[in-house]
């Protein structure tokens, strides 16, 4: 229980701390921030509930108005600016993340955590980004979704780090891996 | 890690925090329905006259927040004019400012501890669940203090690698980085257990 509730607030603190990594800017200029890699890793990591627990943490420290977001950004602000489906949608993506890796056993966790991040971390975190775009912006799907494209790439290489760093986990620290325990 | 509420105790610090929220509930439901820009940029001057009755801190924080979304709106303008919807680009780009910069006041005006009691006073519920009303307000802390120890780590690790070879170490650091983190998980989880645990009032529990 102890152990649960702990790593589930230490995931929240490291998907801070991956928001005060300096955004890494591709080749064709689209800044990427390492912020959703620590979302996909708490969900691969710690499973779906627990993954979106840790998230969850983030939306209430952000909400209190605290500056844990990249950009040094925090407050009630960012839950009514037009990015914020994908800050909701962080929720979803981890807990996808997870669930992903707790249903395909059969694979290297490795594999499933790599698999599990682009359809958590990029397809329902894009669906929801697109969705707050649409509302908050009032477009049409196709209009709001091309607002978003240029981060996909970055994205997959967030993906394939999430699967690299999970299988890595699960070698040196195998009882820490709770969405396989 | 300091909130970003300003200290002090202006005409808005000292409103209630239901009160505060509950307007921006209200304020934010209205600014939806605004279709005319010029409308808009009338509620946007008296937004910033409200910034400026906290004195000069505050119109410098609402600054910096609205500096944060200068990108997301200039692409917004830039697509409705390319579109030649140069007037509904200028409705919802000075919409994000006013949504944001209503909500942002709130956050400036509210210090940490009136929003913990709040959190607490919402978290009673808990109680019946087995669980310590005290739960959200312990995993604020816990996390927020958690976060200058694992940035420090961080740093730790990049001066390592520093000392071991002249290439950047891209993001190979973070293996050892989630180590130290599930290491601190075991030991701090330890440590609530020898102070009582999660639900200190019941006994013989795992």
């Amino acid at each position: 229980m102890e152990r649960n509730f702990t790593l589930v607030i230490l995931f929240a603190a490291l998907i801070a701390v991956l928001g005060l990594v300096p955004p890494i800017p591709l080749t064709f200029g689209v800044p990427i921030s390492a912020q959703s890699l620590g979302v996909m890793l708490a969900g691969a990591v710690l499973g779906s509930w627990r993954g979106a627990a840790a998230v969850l943490v983030v939306h209430g420290v952000v909400a209190l108005g605290l500056p844990v977001l990249a950009g040094g950004r925090g407050g009630l602000g960012v839950f009514t600016s037009p990015t914020v489906g994908f800050l909701i949608g962080w929720l979803p993506a981890a807990f996808v993340t997870g669930l992903v890796v707790e249903r395909m056993r059969s694979l290297r966790v490795g594999i499933a955590a790599g698999i599990g991040a682009v359809i958590g971390g990029i397809v329902v975190l894009y669906l929801c980004g697109t969705v707050g775009l649409m509302v908050v912006l009032d477009k049409g799907p196709f209009e709001a979704l091309m607002l978003s494209l240029p981060f996909i790439p970055g994205d997959l290489i967030k993906a394939a780090l999430a699967g690299w760093l999970t299988q890595t986990i699960a070698r040196y620290r195998p009882g820490a891996l709770l969405s396989r325990a | 890690m300091l909130s970003l509420a300003l200290p002090g105790a202006s005409w808005a610090h000292r409103l209630p925090v239901g009160v505060k929220l509950a307007g921006l509930a209200v304020v934010m439901v209205g600014a939806m329905q605004l279709r005319d820009p010029w409308v808009i940029a009338l509620a946007l001057l008296g937004l910033v006259g409200l910034y400026a009755s906290l004195g000069r801190a505050g119109l410098a924080a609402g600054l910096r927040a609205a500096r944060s979304l200068f990108w997301i709106v200039a692409v917004i303008l830039l697509w409705h004019f390319v579109t030649d919807q140069a007037r509904l680009g200028l409705t919802l780009g000075l919409r994000v400012f006013l949504m944001v910069g209503l909500a942002n006041f709130v956050t400036l005006t509210t210090p940490l501890p009136e929003l913990i009691a709040l959190i607490e006073w919402l978290a009673q519920p808990l109680a019946r669940l087995g669980l310590s009303p005290r739960l959200p307000a312990l995993s604020v802390a816990l996390m927020v203090r958690f976060i200058p120890i694992l940035q420090g780590r961080f740093g730790q690790l990049g001066l390592a690698w520093q000392a071991r070879s002249r290439r950047r170490p891209g993001p190979r650091l973070l293996a050892p980085l989630s180590f130290s983190l599930l290491d601190d998980a075991e030991h701090l989880a330890e440590a609530l257990r020898a102070r009582g645990g999660l639900a200190p009032r019941k006994q013989g529990k795992d």
